[in-house]
């Protein structure tokens, strides 16, 4: 923790856990059985014992199913979801034990978070909700519409600064969804399946303009997906998620080369089949054998690895 | 039948709880009387000060701005002109100005009593019941400690007319705060809302179309009581009816039932597309 690295860690998350369950939980989490036996009477383990460490700069990407822990994880570094356990450090600051101001202060000018659901005020147009941050922060309206331009002009929005929410498309909505997190400047951005309810190629747009993004403000990305491929498009490290735990953390390419377990294989095995199913170059547009697994893996009992042999 | 030794009366010390309390709690009652007095008087004064004209002006103005119909905007005018033609003007402005109050005093305890309820599951608990029975017991009921804490006149009326108005106002603010998205609270939070600027800036707004529409209810409801409200002498048109129907004067009834009836046009009309202009736009 105090090592010599410690300067250029943003974050680090040590034996993190949280437990939802409508009693205090007061055990002792190292052993198994009460573990066990605190499932066994209705509580849900949502993150068990996960640690993790990103360099300032870095995009880590948490890939994980639905219900793995992965959004609940995310929520944790931020407080949005109270951890049962465990630490969390940023830029040397441990977020668990900030009282309600310290807390305030540290979600205003630290952390910002782009939603799935993107979150906007529906009652607010496009510039207002991207300067939302700034005037929480009690920014004047002038400085604050004019950074809340330069985001928007950023993420590509121009000329839209007085439509509301409802008046734009989804990948549209999330574009303002990141223009109101840059505009906050913080070091740290969590991103939680910010794509995933975007339709394939808008989603590939997105992704594009995040990685533009990233190479012109170097922001230090916590990057939450169900998607392998998006976790190695974007991802400087990574780790796979499933119930609660990591079950392997590396660069994309560590995890692609030598997935830990069969969990991770069956993920691997069906995104090679994807790359190599059309030549080395990435798919740029939904093929055919994207589409295909798409189709195979909403259904949740077929296994990934099938979709990806039938590609072959 | 019931045995008789079983017989047992809460009616009495009901009767000495009021008592004591308006010998106990004499001078705070009458300068609450007092002060509601004073600002119904000037209410009234300022209805009864406008020329009718104006008023018409006015509401037809209002209409426009709200409906852009051009039918909406000629009806409430023409309504509001049938009062004056009944010789029901004056009568209809005491009334007015009596549900005005009415309705500023259940806004300003209703509102914020509904906010205690979307943050607490306990105030909601507690508040619940009260208001179910605030609105289950027959109105007439009010009539009776309102007319012994404030005597006979208009500021007893008003007070029953609050106790009858308030609970629609309470039950949509918390209903309406309740029913703002979980995703759009869970985006200002990460991004360092305080309790209040989440009441300011997310909650309240987004709850406000819900709000009005209690707001809404809770003036209808006013405008309702006033009229029984008048059997303790809050005057107005439900003193009209009261007189009409005491001599079986069926028409001189109608005419003032009429009014009321305008007045709950016009109003709703108005109060409801002044709610429509909070809703957040759609494409």
């Amino acid at each position: 923790m105090t090592d010599a690295n410690c300067s250029d860690t943003l974050v680090e998350i040590n034996g993190l856990w949280k437990v939802f369950t409508d009693r205090p939980v007061d055990f002792d989490l190292q052993y198994e059985d009460a573990m066990e036996n605190l499932e066994d009477n209705g509580a849900v383990v949502a993150v068990r014992d996960v640690s993790f460490q990103v360099k300032r700069g870095e995009v880590f990407v948490i890939m994980g199913l639905s219900g793995s822990g992965k959004s609940t994880l995310i929520r944790c570094i931020s407080r949005l979801v109270e951890p049962t356990q465990g630490e969390i450090i940023v830029k040397g600051q441990n977020v668990l034990e900030m009282d309600e101001q310290q807390l305030l202060e540290f979600r205003r000018y630290e952390t910002a978070m782009v939603f799935q659901h993107y979150g906007l005020l529906p009652h607010r147009n496009v510039i207002e909700n991207v300067a939302f941050g700034l005037k929480l922060r009690g920014v004047s309206e002038r400085e604050r519409n004019e950074r809340a331009r330069t985001a928007i002009a950023r993420v590509g929005l121009e000329g839209w600064e007085n439509h509301y929410p409802s008046q734009l498309s989804g990948g549209m909505r999330q574009r303002v969804g990141i223009a109101r997190a840059l505009v906050q400047e913080t070091d740290l951005l969590l991103m939680d399946e910010p794509f995933s309810g975007l339709d394939p190629l808008i989603r590939r747009e997105m992704q594009d303009t995040l990685i533009r993004l990233q190479k012109e403000v170097n922001k230090t990305i916590v990057f939450v997906t169900h998607d392998l491929g998006e976790a190695i498009r974007l991802g400087d490290r990574m780790a796979v998620m499933r119930q609660g735990q990591f079950v392997q953390q590396g660069t994309p390419e560590e995890i692609m080369n030598n997935p830990a377990d069969e969990y991770v294989e069956r993920f691997v095995a069906d995104e090679r089949a994807l790359l190599s199913g059309k030549g080395r170059q990435p798919v740029y547009f939904p093929s055919k054998s994207r589409l295909t697994k798409k189709a195979k893996s909403t259904s949740p009992s077929a296994p990934l690895a099938a979709a990806g042999a039938e590609v072959k | 039948m019931f045995p008789e030794q079983l017989h047992y009366n809460v009616a009495p010390f009901i009767d000495r709880f009021v008592k004591w309390l308006v010998s106990a709690w004499g001078p705070f009652f009458d300068g609450l009387s007092n002060l509601v007095l004073q600002m119904l008087l000037h209410i009234e004064h300022f209805l009864k000060w406008l020329p009718w004209w104006a008023w018409i002006l006015i509401v037809t103005l209002l209409a426009w701005r709200l409906t852009h119909n051009w039918l909406k905007t000629i009806l409430p005018g023409v309504l509001i002109f049938t009062i004056g033609m009944f010789g029901l003007w004056e009568v209809a402005m005491e009334t007015l100005g009596i549900v005005i109050i009415a309705v500023l005093i259940s806004l300003v305890v209703g509102i914020p009593v509904g906010i205690a309820m979307s943050s607490s599951e306990r105030v909601n608990a507690v508040i619940t019941p009260i208001l179910d029975a605030m609105q289950t017991m027959p109105s007439l009921v009010y009539l009776i400690p309102a007319l012994m804490l404030f005597g006979l006149g208009k500021v007893p009326g008003v007070f029953a007319t609050v106790i009858y108005a308030l609970p629609p106002v309470v039950r949509l603010t918390n209903l309406g705060i309740r029913q703002v998205s979980r995703e759009v609270q869970e985006a200002a939070l990460v991004f360092g809302a305080s309790r209040w600027q989440m009441m300011k800036e997310v909650r309240f707004p987004l709850a406000m179309p819900t709000i009005m529409a209690g707001i809404n209810q809770t003036t209808m409801l006013a405008l309702s009581m006033v009229v029984i409200a008048s059997m303790i002498g809050a005057g107005g048109l439900g003193e009209e009816v009261l007189k009409a129907t005491n001599r079986v004067a069926v028409g001189k009834g109608f005419e003032a039932g009429w009014a009321i009836v305008v007045l709950a046009i016009v109003i709703d009309r108005i109060s409801q597309a002044a709610a429509k202009s909070w809703e957040p736009p759609q494409n």
